[in-house]
């Protein structure tokens, strides 16, 4: 089982171009590392869904070119602000929108984790949302206990789920707590790639209380031991956010020039993007 | 403006009033105010209330992933909710998309979060903008990301309680389907938000002053609540109450 074991880039080497990637909001788990060497290696034509946002991860991808499709409910940095390089996108008309709303991204993720084609959702109806979304449409309860329109979303079925964790092992289980958005992710996603800050010595699955908390390995493909890999966004019960370095993003990722600045620096200078260490 | 508070302190006890005998409370994404309000209700009211917010390591009771506050929601567990917008109009309707023709923006906002459906599942949503502009507070929106009321058919258990604004307090009349001023915070006035609303809404006879908040809800507020509101909102907690408490 050790071959689970891999480095950050080789994670990177498994997501192919035009991919539909699965990632999950700042508060989350984001492996920034692999980021980093994905925008090192030049994946192009990716196809983002945010789980049920996208923050930084969001952001960098975009700015870097690597994002053709962006399906999710938001573009948040939180208090950090309006997210630049995905504004930039938009007002440039580079960027495929696709609008959605947090549980109907839920939803079809766990459509796709049961293996069903569609799930019914509630609210919805009269959003502009609906118009734009020909993979979501109304219908009406068939039980007939219900008179009014039910909003039904078809299944969502990434490609890859990218994630970083605090603890992963040497058989693939992979500890999220109670960040359970990334189980969902991982159920409905083809293949799950994690990077984690340590590798725990043992088995996950074995202690009771971590195993609730735990991705079992069979939905996860490959491991690569990355200290500080959500690093410069936090990690939850770990680390906060590195706000100087984000500050310096954000100052710099207002221009296209300050963007590539910030990338030769952090991303393409020799083993920068091993930087986090 | 009286200087004994801070306007955000004003609207954090006003959003704090409307969750009064509240059983729980839900913050979403990138809502300081809205989320110290909860807080600052919870701590008026010994904690009876229950105050979930999205995001946070010490105030979120969710095991079960991002999906759980939305089950949550539909089932009836959730009282009450905040939202805001990009554009809010007269129906009060928001949109947390863009202005110009989507989607061909021509101002991107961060997308439309849980609103599409929140605001049919949560009984009380609270609209929350600090800005009152005519261009925020528009005739109609330029996207709907969800709307303010819906046909008699739809399944709808929540909708929009009131408007909360940096300049007044809106409440939303549901069978008139119409905003309706319900007092001016102080130092503005009636003919100044009239002149910075872009919709059309009621206004009675007599409207009131907002309430400032004592100086219990201050001490309470500037103590135990900007402790608790500084672990998910560290940079606001910072700009608001490390100001307060130097005052």
């Amino acid at each position: 089982m050790s071959d689970i074991l891999t480095t950050v880039e080789d994670l990177a080497a498994r997501i192919p171009d035009g991919a539909k990637l699965a990632l999950a909001p700042d508060y989350s788990g984001c492996s920034m590392a692999t980021i980093r060497a994905l925008i090192a290696r030049g994946v192009r034509g990716l196809h983002v869904v945010g789980v049920p946002s996208v923050g930084f991860q969001g952001d960098m991808l975009i700015g870097a070119g690597c994002v053709a499709t962006l399906e999710t409910a938001a573009v948040t940095l939180e208090e950090y602000g309006p997210a630049p390089r995905f504004t930039a996108a938009i007002k440039a008309g580079t960027l495929h929108m696709i609008d959605g709303t947090c549980p109907a991204i839920h939803s079809g993720l766990q459509a796709a984790e049961k293996g069903i084609p569609f799930m019914p959702v509630r609210g919805i109806v009269g959003s502009d949302l609906l118009k734009h979304r020909d993979d979501w449409t109304t219908g009406t309860d068939p039980f007939g206990e219900e008179d009014g329109p039910i909003v039904m979303v078809k299944a969502i079925r990434p490609d890859v789920t990218l994630i970083h964790a605090p603890l992963a092992d040497r058989h693939g289980n992979v500890w999220i707590g109670v960040r359970r958005e990334m189980m969902l992710m991982a159920h409905a996603s083809r293949e799950t790639l994690v990077t984690a800050d340590e590798i725990y010595d043992g088995d996950l699955l074995a202690d009771e209380k971590l195993a609730s908390g735990t991705i079992p390995g069979l939905y996860v493909s490959a491991v690569a031991e990355a200290r500080n890999g959500a690093w410069p966004v936090g990690l939850f019960g770990r680390y906060g956010g590195d706000e100087a370095h984000l500050r310096d993003y954000l100052e710099r990722a207002r221009t296209e020039e300050g963007f590539a600045s910030y990338l030769d620096e952090f991303v393409h200078a020799p083993h920068a993007h091993k930087a986090a260490e | 403006m009286n200087a004994d508070f801070l306007p955000e302190e004003l609207l954090i006890a006003t959003v704090a009033d409307m969750l009064a005998g509240l059983r729980h409370v839900a913050v979403g994404a990138q809502s300081p105010i809205p989320g110290t309000a909860a807080l600052l209700a919870r701590a008026r009211w010994g904690g009876a209330l229950r105050v979930s917010m999205l995001g946070s390591e010490t105030n979120s009771p969710f095991t079960d992933g991002g999906r759980e506050l939305f089950d949550c929601a539909s089932q009836g567990r959730i009282d009450a909710f905040f939202l805001g917008g990009g554009q809010i109009d007269g129906q009060a309707n928001i949109n947390l998309v863009g202005i110009g023709d989507y989607p061909d923006t021509k101002v991107r906002f961060p997308g439309s979060f849980g609103s599409a459906y929140l605001y049919f599942l949560v009984p009380r949503v609270i609209l929350f903008r600090e800005e009152h502009t005519a261009r925020v507070l528009v005739p109609k929106v330029d996207f709907i990301s969800a709307p303010g009321v819906s046909e008699e058919s739809t399944y709808r258990k929540g909708g929009p309680h009131a408007l909360v604004t940096g300049r007044c307090v809106f409440d939303f009349d549901d069978t008139a389907k119409r905003f309706c001023l319900q007092s001016v915070h102080p130092g503005h006035t009636v003919d100044e938000i009239r002149e910075h609303t872009g919709f059309d809404y009621d206004t009675p006879d007599h409207v009131p002053e907002t309430p400032a908040p004592d100086a219990d809800t201050l001490a309470l507020l500037r103590g135990d609540v900007a402790d608790a509101v500084a672990e998910r909102y560290p940079g606001f907690a910072a700009k608001i109450f490390g100001a307060a408490n130097a005052a």
